[in-house]
């Protein structure tokens, strides 16, 4: 069986520093993968480059069977990688609904090949503002949420891009803990209709209740990557996380 | 939509048709120069509302049109010299080409140009591609005054002729050609905004890193607003030779233009058509008024006052105030 996504060897400098050095990794489809490491590990870097938003530099990405190296980030989004970023980014001029709008007038046609109506992107957007629990603030900016709502935006718009696979960075941190089981709960939904998930995150309780998998990057370096509870219990993550 | 360009060509056509009232040429001189910036504020907007690119080279493009038209012009004066024997009368038949077709050629060019400056620059941001906006002007300036084909530094004369048939004076013609022009442009300007090409441009001014994840191709669609608003500029300036009589490079890439196509939408608001419109309108007429009771010279100091004006009270422009309060009323 073929992986949904596959990174092979990929390395990514900033000038003299090196961000990505020969990493390589393979998510199935349907599977939940839980991306951790320390701040500075080269998540976020990773991210960038399977989502396009930066090129690595060696190696390759490739998605559903297609190479994505040299893809911009909105050809990948078109053949379903979507992500939510890690500070959310909605956009504030536009009205949730309309922010939802966007992926849906801009990638879902390209793979199903036909524009979608009106009315369907009306309903569709209903659908996903409801999901996320924020029905009742279609109409408002986004300088009207909260935090956790302006998370649930973040995964609701990466949602409208209807992806096989989504990757969810850090859409946990900073909330409270009765919000992130709210998120927590989200995302397993999504998995459960058939989404791959990589979910990168800090808080732990999170990633080990949710994860089916656990990567571990350190200093732009993959040292582990097998069931969770194993993960955990290696020395070389222990040693990354607290020192020897 | 139809029902748009409908109501907007019938409020052109009665503007018209008031301003022949009175009888008074000065009207159109005047109205000429206001509808003309309706065009050139609403083609900024496209680029620097919608898409959130301030262009600092307004003038460039308003320039490029007009000389276009005196190229073209020129070139008609010089057919014999220019084609070859067997070939002028062919050329004399077509020349001098009606303004319509001078407005269309200006548009092309200016829009060929907009997309290759927006090819160029438009990796940069915020001041920088204003900068590289500017500096288009200059350099395109700097063609100009050494082309002597055009004129060169000393301008150049494009004979207006002094009757239109059947409609009067040579100016209300003109006058009427800009007027459709702001109607084509405003009707372009609002079919943007409601199109899956305005939700575009909204997310590449929000926020383009998050619109190119969401799958909104960013390079394109700039593209396009660039070669767009370029076009609707080159062919504002297209007939303006004709208006002016006499083209000079100090006139046509002057300052008044790049400083008011962006303080008019400013003014107005840029997130809709209507704003530009408003902004217009409220600045152009107030600088007709001026230049005619006071000083030509006081226009500039105006527009520097009234944008300092609304950079503090209404920084969304008047468009922006309403839509506050509306926000804020519906919130409450």
């Amino acid at each position: 069986m073929t992986a949904l996504l596959s990174v092979q060897n990929v390395g990514k400098r900033f000038g003299g520093f090196v961000a990505l050095d020969d990493i390589s990794l393979d998510v199935q489809a349907g599977e939940r993968l839980g991306l951790i490491g320390p701040n500075g590990s080269g998540k976020s870097t990773l991210v960038n480059c399977i989502c396009g938003t930066l090129q690595n530099e060696r190696g390759s990405v490739h998605f559903d069977g297609h190479a994505m190296n040299g893809l911009a980030a909105h050809e990948r989004t078109h053949r379903g990688l979507s992500r939510s970023f890690q500070l959310p980014r909605p956009f504030p001029s536009l009205t949730l609904a309309d922010n939802l709008c966007i992926p849906m007038l801009y990638t879902v046609h390209k793979r199903t090949g036909t524009p979608l109506h009106a009315d369907d992107i009306g309903a569709r957007c209903g659908e996903l503002l409801r999901m996320v629990g924020l029905d009742n603030k279609a109409k408002h900016l986004p300088r009207d949420l909260t935090q956790v709502e302006m998370r649930k935006l973040e995964l609701a718009r990466a949602m409208a891009a209807e992806p096989k696979l989504l990757i969810a960075d850090e859409a946990m941190a900073g909330l409270s803990h009765s919000e992130i089981e709210d998120i927590l709960a989200l995302l397993l939904r999504l998995n459960e209709s058939g989404i791959t998930v990589i979910m990168i995150e800090h808080i732990m309780t999170a990633v080990m209740s949710f994860s089916q998998r656990l990567a571990v990057l350190v200093s732009g370096k993959k040292i582990a990557d097998g069931k969770p509870e194993d993960v955990v219990r290696n020395p070389d993550v222990v040693k990354a996380y607290l020192g020897e | 939509m139809p029902l748009f360009t409908g109501i907007a060509i019938v409020v052109a056509l009665a503007i018209f048709a008031v301003l022949r009232v009175p009888n008074i040429e000065y009207l159109f001189v005047a109205g000429y120069t206001i509808v003309q910036y309706i065009v050139l504020a609403t083609a900024w907007n496209i680029l620097g509302g919608y898409c959130g690119y301030v262009n600092f080279g307004s003038a460039a493009f308003f320039a490029l049109g007009a000389y276009s038209t005196v190229a073209l012009a020129t070139f008609g004066n010089q057919i014999d010299d220019l084609v070859p024997e067997s070939m002028a009368p062919f050329f004399h038949l077509i020349f001098p080409l009606p303004i319509p077709i001078l407005i269309v050629f200006g548009g092309i060019v200016s829009g060929i140009v907009g997309f290759g400056t927006g090819y160029l620059t438009l990796r940069l941001r915020g001041a920088f591609f204003a900068i590289a906006t500017l500096a288009l002007s200059v350099v395109l300036a700097t063609l100009v005054v050494n082309w002597d084909f055009v004129g060169g530094s000393g301008g150049a004369y494009v004979v207006r002729p002094g009757e239109f048939p059947g409609l009067g004076s040579y100016m209300q013609y003109l006058f009427l050609l800009m007027l459709g022009l702001a109607v084509f442009s405003v009707v372009i300007a609002r079919w943007i905004e409601r199109s899956r090409l305005g939700f575009g441009f909204a997310a590449i001014r929000d926020d383009e890193l998050a619109a190119e994840a969401s799958g909104v191709p960013t390079l394109r669609l700039k593209l396009i607003a660039t070669t767009l608003s370029g076009a609707l500029m080159g062919m504002a300036g297209a007939p303006f030779p004709y208006y002016i009589g006499y083209l000079a490079p100090a006139s046509a890439f002057g300052l008044e233009y790049a400083v008011n196509s962006i303080a008019m939408p400013l003014i107005g608001g840029t997130t809709s058509w209507i704003g530009p419109v408003i902004g217009t309108i409220l600045l152009g007429t107030l600088q007709q008024v001026t230049t005619v009771t006071i000083s030509s010279a006081v226009n500039v100091l105006l527009v520097g006052v009234l944008l300092i004006a609304f950079v503090i009270i209404a920084p969304n422009g008047i468009v922006g105030l309403v839509q506050d309060r509306l926000h804020a009323r519906r919130r409450k």
